[in-house]
């Protein structure tokens, strides 16, 4: 353990997961008020379509951040992971679903923008990777896969969440830095899995 | 000399009406999104006939010195000095020299010039530009025989410009035109919107308007203007040539390799307003079309 934490887990149990949904839910609705009101600047379609990716990619990152958290600091947010997740979904499905009909608007559009935008294509592929894993996201869909071959579908996450980052690194205009800073915390995420199945595999 | 051209873009035009009505159809579906539409569509009817307000104007800018987000130019480009303002005429010209601004375009007519403006990452507004046709600057320091180009550069000024700090490009930032498009009369040196002194995120004290081109080839806070025989160095097309070219003319019909340029958002029409169609040479053909003729506008984009 690098720092200790854990005196927040006792607090912490108190706190319902459902509040992840609640927060998440009002959160998505707040910024699409905004971005119906003048609330996020004078172009609100890219706008809201970004803030939506963002806290997507964000909140993605967090889930992976969870079990390692445990292990360095000994906070335990285990309760919150598939909240978390299932919201993280929620706004990649909102990013999707403002890319779709605020943006591009015709079918045909949105057809030849995920076949011909290597980025967009990208994006979708994470997009997709995702479904499965929201939609095995709860008690039933865990009995019925068993844990080793839940956990195994679930590690599509980490690729998820690859494709989401470099889909980030590809739209912006010349050298930018932020999505590189995601990019590499990605990275250092899942060098610290690969780590720890080696050592356990040892 | 000025007047060469008249300005023909009234409210009226700012978006041919039947472009606008048939220029979307809304998906059926997806009912939560759906259901505010109809709420949003009025009003951006309304907006679509009118330029860009100033707030609109001058707080959606791309201008990197000052940083990546829109918002950016804005926030830090109060930082910037703007006067006094020298720029640094070279290259082929009978008149070298640093000229202080009120020296260069003294006694010069401004105009007033409402052009669509479109930006390469497919939005677009209308502003409403006060400027000198470059023409005019360009025969009042002498063009010299065999210049074929004029160069630009906005001023690099590290301690004024946070943006600068990052390598996003090679700074300074540099852009150039032909010296047909250069001295083509809808080609302006702004100095102005709506009347009033041109802010510093838009480019102050002065920047280029070249409105059938996408909006990064109208270079900003320009520092040296310079006559060129050979096409010079443009930042981005020397950043990223497959995306970006030298010639980066609005084209609805060449794409950017990562986006369609086919349609665009128009800045201020609302979250439900969708695209509207891209013109042309941003709506400008019969004015700036001869001046590529016989040119295959794919290969220069
Ligand atoms: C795993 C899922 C995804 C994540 C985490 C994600 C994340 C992001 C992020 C972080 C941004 C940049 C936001 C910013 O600049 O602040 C972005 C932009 C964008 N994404 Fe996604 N994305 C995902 C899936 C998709 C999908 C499925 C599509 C469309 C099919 C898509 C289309 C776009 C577009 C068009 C942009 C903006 C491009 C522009 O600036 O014009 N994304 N996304």
């Amino acid at each position: 353990m690098i720092v200790d934490l854990s005196r927040a887990n006792a607090p912490l149990r108190r706190v319902p997961s459902s509040a992840i949904y609640v927060v998440s839910a009002f959160w998505a609705a707040w910024l699409f008020y905004l971005a119906a009101t003048g609330g996020l600047g004078v172009e609100p379609i890219e706008a809201l379509e970004h803030r939506y990716g963002l806290l997507a990619l964000q909140m993605l990152i967090a889930v992976l951040a969870i079990t390692p958290l445990r292990q360095f600091t000994g906070l335990s947010l285990l309760r919150f992971r598939r909240a978390l997740g299932v919201s993280a979904f929620g706004f990649v499905l909102a990013h999707f679903l403002v890319w779709a009909i605020l943006d591009v608007g015709t079918w045909d559009a949105i057809a030849a923008d995920i076949i011909k935008r290597p980025y967009v294509t990208l994006g979708m592929a994470g997009f997709i990777l995702l479904i499965p894993l929201a939609l095995t996201s709860n008690d039933y869909a865990l009995r019925r896969l068993g844990a080793i071959r839940w956990r195994r579908l679930h590690q599509l996450g980490y690729l998820a969440t690859l494709f989401a980052a470099v889909h980030f690194i590809w739209l912006v205009k010349g050298l930018q830095f932020e999505p590189l800073i995601y990019t590499a915390i990605l990275l250092f995420l899942l060098s610290l899995r690969l780590r720890s199945r080696k050592s356990r595999a040892a | 000399m000025a007047h060469r051209w008249k300005n023909d873009l009234s409210i009226a035009d700012a978006t041919p009406y039947a472009a606008y009505m048939n220029r979307r159809q809304i998906m059926a579906g997806a009912a939560g999104l759906i259901g505010a539409t109809a709420l949003g569509l009025g009003r951006a009817t309304a907006q679509e006939l009118v330029p860009n307000s100033w707030d609109e104007i001058t707080s959606y800018n791309n201008y990197y010195e000052f940083g990546t987000e829109k918002q950016d130019p804005r926030r830090n480009a109060g930082r910037l000095t703007t006067s006094p303002w020298t720029i640094e005429v070279d290259g082929l010209v009978d008149n070298p020299g640093t000229y202080d601004l009120a020296e260069l375009i003294g006694g010069l007519e401004v105009e007033e010039r409402i052009y669509r403006f479109r930006c390469v990452e497919a939005w677009s507004m209308v502003i409403p530009w006060n400027g000198i046709e470059l023409a005019d600057i360009l025969t009042r320091v002498g063009v010299q025989e065999g210049a074929n180009y004029v160069a630009f550069e906005t001023v690099m000024r590290p301690d004024e410009m946070p943006g600068l700090r990052y390598p996003v490009l090679d700074w300074p930032y540099r852009e150039g035109l032909r010296l047909d498009e250069a001295m083509h009369p809808l080609t302006i040196m702004a100095t102005g919107i709506y009347g009033r002194p041109i802010p510093n995120q838009n480019g102050a004290p002065i920047r280029l308007v070249v409105p059938w081109k996408y909006g990064f080839k109208s270079i900003k806070s320009i520092s040296r203007i310079t006559l060129t025989r050979d096409e010079p160095f443009a930042s981005w097309n020397r950043a990223n040539p497959r995306e970006y070219g030298f010639y980066s003319n609005v084209n609805p019909e060449v794409d950017h390799p990562r986006w369609s340029q086919a349609t665009e958002r128009r800045v201020g029409a609302g979250l439900f307003a969708g695209r509207q169609p891209t013109l042309m040479f941003n709506g400008y053909e019969a004015e700036v079309a001869s001046l590529y003729a016989g040119m295959d506008l794919t290969a220069y984009y």
